[in-house]
């Protein structure tokens, strides 16, 4: 799993990204109240706002770690929220991404580096 | 500190809390209140209305069939709903009211009286110019002093609320860029992750992005980051000072420069001009457009007591650019210039029908009239004197979030001093309700954690100033000497206990239905 500076987390199988937010991201959020995922088929780039969580004390941007198209979007999240308090890291994703440079993962940290990174916070 | 002095009193306050219970669940003056539409009030009115004299009507197939569903109330019954409700609530007329960056001040009484004069309140916006003469001259002298206070040539008074004032604020960008052929090209909007949520909301709503912009670890504008993200691309950048850390922007010069030097314009978030009216233009910073909260500032009602107003003030530069209407005298006295073929042909457009929020441009120029420009400074120095005085007397305590050096008109603690406590921000703020005050803003800005952003404003004494440090600190004694439980259900004497706010966000009942078994229409 790699994690970004914003709290993304991917986990890539083949040239398929799935994305979502941290326990960290999750916990510090709070409950959360509601999630817009993206329609499948819109592309984005890194960096990109590409869904929007809500929790009782704050709407967060979520940014796209990785530049590429959305092949499937977690619908369950619209109905459960919940869902990414529970389980953040597995059924709390938020979309899967075609990859278009897998190059872009180099620049993301691994579980160590992350760590390391929210110790520093 | 003074304490009430309850001994020997007659009507000393009852230690015993509720016993016996009472036999309706109330509390003495707190008596539980039904929703106006679960009354028995069906069937009556508070007023005879004369038979209409026609049962025809013009609307066809469209009268309504079934019962509209209203409640019907005596005139003693629905007075005494709504002041029962207002008992329940927390108000500035009963004590502090430290929301940061909401600036919630004591509304004095003389706007009020000066409101209800007929020629001001009894007035039509359209009846004849000629006969509201008094009233427009009264709207000329207010932007007067919001141009001179400001340092800004032009001054648009219709939008009806800060976020209404930042969307008119930037269209008048938007409409400058078009007019130099620039909007293609000029499509974001850097905003600093400190800023209040309708900052970047407003620019998307104009149709801009939103680029954010990094924080210092002082709690200000990262210029260098500003500056890498300045470019030809950029339409205008929103900054709010003193911003939502209770911080002034010390590089807000520099900022300015950068940001026209890109060609930009700045729009300034004058949400916080409490803290600077009367000792700083935001003019002279080199703002080109800035909303002013008359409801913070200049102390019109705020918070659900009535209309908000949020005139903005604009440079030179977008001065051409203002909406529609403005007011302007001449010989033949005073009138509005209304439409673009009068003097307007640049102006983007119009934010409302009429003329703006005539009862708070009212109390807004009384407020600036009884204090004078000298009074005015001293509400500035004593917002920002009375927000570091808390600071000062709360530190040892609790965590400022910036320690070093002042703060403006707001005292921002982090909850790093509750770190091993198991008790949280929210915890904290609902045990406040039960000492009889309305919480600070909780977790605001987000860039601090678990944020407690105090406002006193100006109007609080320091023996009122004194009363609240003094709770705060007994509360915060309480949180570290581990006494868990009166934090974890408060508030438990509020007339509702705590709220399931998640649940209230997740599950939202918007419509309200008739009571099961019950035979009122819904």
């Amino acid at each position: 799993m790699h994690f970004t500076k914003d709290h993304e987390w991917v986990s890539v199988d083949g040239d398929i990204a799935t994305v979502g937010i941290s326990k960290h991201a999750a916990e510090a959020l709070g409950d959360v109240v509601f999630v817009e995922v993206p329609e499948v088929g819109k592309t984005f780039a890194k960096g990109d706002s590409f869904a929007v969580v809500e929790s009782v004390k704050a709407a967060s941007d979520v940014y796209a770690p990785v530049s590429g198209e959305v092949v499937e979007a977690n619908d369950v999240l619209s109905t459960a929220p919940e869902t990414v308090n529970a389980a953040p890291e597995a059924d709390g994703w938020f979309a899967k991404i075609k990859i278009s440079d897998a190059s872009q993962l180099d620049g993301l940290m691994d579980q160590a580096a992350y760590d390391a990174f929210l110790a520093t916070l | 500190m003074s304490t009430m002095n309850t001994v020997g009193r007659p009507t000393a306050p009852n230690q015993v809390d509720s016993k016996p219970a009472t036999l309706t669940g109330g509390r003495g003056l707190l008596q539980n209140e039904a929703l106006i539409f679960e009354g028995d009030g069906w069937g009556k009115t508070g007023v005879d209305l004369p038979e209409p004299k026609t049962d025809a009507s013009d609307l066809g197939d469209l009268v309504r069939k079934d019962p509209i569903g209203l409640p019907g109330l005596s005139e003693p019954e629905a007075m005494r709903h709504y002041v029962r409700l207002s008992q329940k609530n927390h108000a500035i007329d009963l004590a502090i009211y430290p929301l940061g960056s909401c600036t919630m001040k004591h509304n004095p009484r003389l706007n009020e009286k000066m409101a209800r004069l007929a020629g001001f309140s009894d007035i039509h916006p359209l009846q004849p110019i000629s006969t509201v003469q008094g009233a427009l001259e009264l709207m000329d002298t207010l932007a007067h002093w919001l141009k001179t206070l400001t340092g800004m040539p032009a001054v648009a008074l219709s939008p009806k609320a800060g976020a209404h004032g930042e969307l008119c604020g930037l269209m008048a960008i938007r409409a400058a860029h078009e007019a130099k052929g620039e909007h293609e090209q000029r499509r974001k909007v850097l905003v600093p992750t400190s800023a209040h949520g309708t900052n970047p909301a407003t620019a998307a709503f104009v149709g801009y992005s939103v680029v954010e912009v990094a924080q210092t670890e002082d709690g200000r504008v990262d210029v260098a980051d500003l500056a890498s993200k300045l470019g030809p691309d950029v339409a205008a950048i929103m900054v709010t000072n003193p911003n939502t850390c209770g911080l002034f922007e010390r590089d807000i010069i520099e900022i300015a420069r950068l940001t026209h030097e890109a060609g930009a314009y700045f729009y300034c978030d004058g949400a916080n001009f409490n803290a600077i009216v009367g000792r700083v233009r935001p003019g002279d910073l080199g703002v080109d457009a800035m909303h002013i909260n008359l409801h913070k500032t200049f102390s019109t009602p705020h918070g659900g007591g009535g209309p908000g107003a949020g005139p903005v003030v604009l440079s030179e530069a977008l001065a051409a650019f203002a909406p529609a209407p403005w007011v302007v005298h001449d010989d033949n006295g005073y009138r509005l210039i209304e439409r673009e073929e009068d003097e307007a042909e640049q102006a983007f457009g119009r934010l409302c029908a009429f003329q703006g929020q005539m009862g708070m441009y009212v109390r807004a120029l009384s407020y600036m009239m009884s204090h004078g420009s000298d009074g005015l400074r001293q509400v500035a120095e004593d917002a920002v004197l009375n927000a570091n005085y808390i600071k000062a007397r709360l530190q040892d305590l609790m965590s400022p979030a910036f320690p070093d050096g002042p703060c403006m008109h707001e005292a921002l603690f982090d909850d790093e001093w509750l770190k091993g406590t198991d008790i949280t921000t929210l915890d904290f703020a609902k045990a406040m309700i039960d000492e009889g005050f309305h919480p600070m803003t909780m977790y605001f800005p987000l860039v601090v954690h678990g944020a407690m952003l105090i406002e006193p404003t100006e109007t609080e004494s320091k023996a009122e100033l004194d009363r609240f440090i003094h709770v705060m600190r007994l509360l915060a004694e309480a949180a570290k000497a581990g006494d868990v439980d009166r934090f974890k259900g408060a508030p438990f004497h509020a007339p509702l206990k705590r709220l399931d706010e998640t649940r209230a966000a997740r599950s939202p009942v918007l419509r309200w239905s008739a009571p099961e078994g019950s035979n009122q229409a819904a």
